[in-house]
């Protein structure tokens, strides 16, 4: 045999037995994530939990975000197309999963604006200027409150609501219920319960389409 | 004369050969190390350790390189080469030695983030990965040091 085919073929094998283990190992991996998130699937929604979309539709998506993640502001206007695309029939879950440091404060601050019914508007503005708070992945939450009266809420009574102690405890909780789950990166989606084969829009998409056959 | 030639061509074209198989076992041992490392961290998701670093940097371009030197058969490659290997070599002994506590605790480099010393660094439950790179670098560079020897003998 040439050494050049020798070459070749020994190259080829490696590329091909790295490939099979590759589909043999992420089959493995899918299964057990999916497996993990169906045995511990009280821990997917709380009564707590902020939520969008019409509580009786049947499709629920759970997100798991973090404020500071530069992924979860790029999906953000992906989601809320399609929640409003799938009026009626899809609703969203949002639970917190601040991984950046600084994260707990903008998350605090969410739950502050929600008191005054500003959680979606603030959310928005977060994502729109991003690039603005956070500096090497580290939130800057006195930066984002210098212009947060732009989302309409009294800043006062935000700064004030942001100390409560319940809401530290509400993210304590929610990211015990990531770790249950398996969700170790932002943002991480659920469909009915079921996590997504692999982390896309086509993926979310193509899992909710499913979900939306399954029960309509 | 012309007898002499061919004899001398001969035993040169033995020896190529003998070049290229160490150079070809040492390219494979890179090559499978490579993609086993790049297994590891994208399809197992284990985060590499700052050790686990270094020794990827030397390792990386040992499977491109000793490629290079196959084809056609190079036996300099081994200049290329060979420090490489034997830089990998000190990184991948001192890991192991902080793998197995022959190196203290305190004296560890690579405590925040993922630490070089725990658990996720054993496969299936028997392999230690440093021990696998300790053998890998360690083949390679033994291998790489015959080239060497047999490349001062050459004209």
């Amino acid at each position: 045999m040439k050494q050049s085919h020798f070459t070749l073929i020994a190259l080829l094998l490696m590329i091909a037995a790295f490939t099979v283990a590759t589909l043999f190992y992420s089959t493995g991996l899918e299964q057990a994530q999916s497996d993990r998130a169906s045995n511990n699937s009280a821990a997917l929604i709380k009564d707590y939990s902020v939520r969008a979309g019409d509580p009786a539709a049947k499709v629920t998506i759970v997100e798991f975000m973090d404020p500071a993640c530069g992924t979860c502001a790029q999906f953000y206007p992906f989601v809320k197309q399609m929640m409003s695309y799938y009026s009626g029939k899809v609703n969203l879950v949002v639970r917190y999963l601040p991984l950046h440091q600084g994260s707990d404060q903008m998350v605090a601050m969410l739950e502050a604006a929600r008191k005054q019914g500003k959680f979606w508007e603030v959310l928005e503005l977060m994502f729109a200027s991003q690039s603005q708070w956070t500096v090497n992945h580290v939130a800057q939450p006195e930066v984002f409150l210098g212009f947060i009266e732009q989302a309409g809420v009294n800043v006062a009574r935000i700064r004030q609501d942001m100390q409560a102690p319940v809401i530290q405890s509400v993210i304590q909780q929610d990211l015990a219920d990531g770790d249950l789950l398996g969700a170790d990166k932002t943002p991480t989606f659920f469909v009915n319960g079921k996590p997504l084969p692999s982390f896309g829009y086509k993926q979310l998409q193509a899992l909710v389409e499913d979900e939306l056959r399954a029960n309509y | 004369m012309t007898l002499k030639k061919q004899a001398g061509a001969q035993q040169s074209l033995a020896e190529q050969q003998v070049h290229w198989r160490l150079i070809f076992v040492a390219w494979f041992i890179a090559a499978l190390s490579t993609l086993a490392s790049l297994f590891f961290s994208e399809v197992m998701n284990l985060i590499p350790c700052v050790l686990c670093w270094y020794q990827r940097i030397f390792m990386f371009p040992l499977a491109v390189i000793l490629l290079l030197g196959l084809h056609p058969v190079d036996i300099r490659v081994a200049r290329y080469t060979l420090p490489l290997a034997i830089i990998g070599l000190l990184f991948t002994l001192y890991h192991c030695l902080l793998f197995y506590g022959l190196i203290p605790e305190s004296l560890q480099p690579c405590r925040q983030g993922v630490s070089c010393a725990d658990d996720s660094m054993v496969l299936m439950g028997f392999l230690p990965i440093p021990l696998l790179s300790l053998a890998a670098f360690a083949i390679i560079s033994a291998v790489l040091v015959k080239v060497s020897l047999l490349a001062r003998h050459m004209p």
